[in-house]
């Protein structure tokens, strides 16, 4: 392709990014546009998928009935939303399976939050107000992300998230009206995953390389600390209404920015975790792996089924061997 | 058969919303055959009362418009300005219309 047709092309690309019209799948892209959007979405779809790893972990002991419903279909949405994401990244090109093997060899990220262990009940009902809180702040904006199919499934994953935290703030706030002990529970459980939730928007602005490539390009709408400021603002609120402490002392409202002020996560712990050196990174990875590995033979059975009944579909044949033997049979009688 | 059991084949998935409403696209999924791809439908994008009917449809049987083609195929659509009402100048006292 001649340079002028590259520039005709990037022009109208820019064009549609400036009407805050979306770019759709079969539209001309730069490529960095594309990897970054691979990069993103899989990382995403990845978080999803292995997040149903840390509250699965309590399904079988669920205090009841009707929390253990409530927690199967949260995890089933879980699934779902990784679905959601897998089928936006595929129309970019890679394969199902090359995500999922990038997965389960560790070349593609997921959110760090899901490497910590969860240690009690009361970390289901953390995670659905905090980390799926973080998690909406995070996924409102990007609704309106310049890539249509990554939008689309960010609009239905928003409509369900909603449920997720509000399990999650009912059920602490059912314990916090039990007893002392349970009360403890949540208090216990909100210290632990506090830091990490601050950590699910990324490193400082300062730190972010990528961030202003993407915000360029319409795939991300605010920045990282931006996300992080309005979720510790809406958080406070909230931890007041439940009656429990936010583990960090340097929190207080400031009346001239009209923002919370809140001290920094640990940082060197969050390139520690990301890196693979958080409590669950090997099991959360080989956990999955083992499923698709185990889960192998019912992928095959099914397409073996599958080519058994519709053999046509498979392989495309001459015509009169496509059709069912009593017709080919009819056709030599006549 | 190696490739047939590496990768079951995409579907895309379509959702009439209620009666009266046409089918939507609502996306994508890998099914071994049309039942299952019916199946992992109704799991994956009617969770929540989204649907009366889905249609689910081989991605590799679609025909699409490129998007290259964009200004010559649509174009004809542009210059027929007699298409739309407001083309014709109607007196205002007249009513209905």
């Amino acid at each position: 392709m001649t340079t002028a047709q590259d520039e005709d092309l990037l022009a109208g690309f820019e064009a549609t990014l400036a009407r805050h019209e979306r770019i759709e799948p079969r539209d001309w892209m730069p490529e960095r546009y594309r990897r970054t959007l691979v990069r993103q979405i899989a990382q995403h779809a990845h978080s999803e998928i292995i997040g149903m790893q840390p509250e699965g972990n309590w399904i079988t002991r669920a205090p009841s009935l009707r929390r253990k419903a409530i927690l199967l279909a949260k995890v089933q949405d879980e699934a779902g939303h990784g679905l959601y994401l897998y089928s936006a990244c595929e129309t970019l090109g890679t394969s199902r399976r090359e995500l999922t093997e990038m997965l389960i060899s560790g070349k593609q990220k997921y959110s760090s939050i899901f490497n910590y262990p969860t240690l009690s009940y009361a970390d289901v009902g953390t995670i659905g107000w905090l980390v799926d809180g973080a998690a909406i702040c995070n996924q409102v904006p990007l609704c309106r992300t310049s890539y249509g199919p990554y939008g689309r499934s960010m609009i239905r994953i928003c409509k369900e998230e909603s449920f997720h935290q509000r399990q999650g703030f009912e059920l602490l706030a059912t314990m916090m009206r039990g007893s002392d002990e349970q009360r403890a529970m949540v208090q216990e459980s909100v210290d632990r995953f506090w830091w990490p939730a601050l950590m699910m928007f990324g490193p400082p602005d300062a730190e972010s390389p990528n961030t202003a490539q993407s915000m360029a390009w319409g795939i991300k709408r605010d920045t990282n600390d931006e996300l992080r400021q309005k979720f510790v603002d809406m958080s406070v609120p909230q931890a007041r209404a439940l009656g429990v402490t936010l583990p960090d002392p340097d929190l207080v409202w400031n009346q001239e920015r009209g923002h919370h002020d809140f001290a920094q996560p640990d940082w060197e712990e969050f390139a520690a975790v990301v890196a693979g050196g958080g409590p669950c990174n090997a099991q959360r990875v080989a956990h999955r792996r083992e499923a698709h590995e185990n889960g192998a033979w019912v992928r095959e059975a099914a397409a073996a089924f599958a080519a058994r009944q519709f053999p046509v579909a498979e392989e495309p044949a001459p015509a009169s061997a496509s059709k069912p033997p009593q017709e080919q049979e009819q056709e030599r009688e006549s | 058969m190696s490739e047939i059991l590496d990768e079951w084949p995409l579907y895309e998935i379509f959702v009439r919303g209620r009666r009266g409403l046409n089918h939507v696209h609502v996306g994508s999924l890998h099914a071994a055959d049309d039942e299952m791809a019916l199946r992992h439908a109704r799991d994956v994008y009617t969770r929540r009362n989204e649907g009366v009917s889905i249609w689910a449809v081989r991605s590799d049987a679609i025909a699409a418009s490129s998007p290259d083609e964009k200004d010559p195929l649509f174009a004809p659509s542009c210059d027929k300005v007699y298409r739309h009402p407001t083309f014709y100048d109607i007196p205002e006292d007249v009513p209905h219309m």
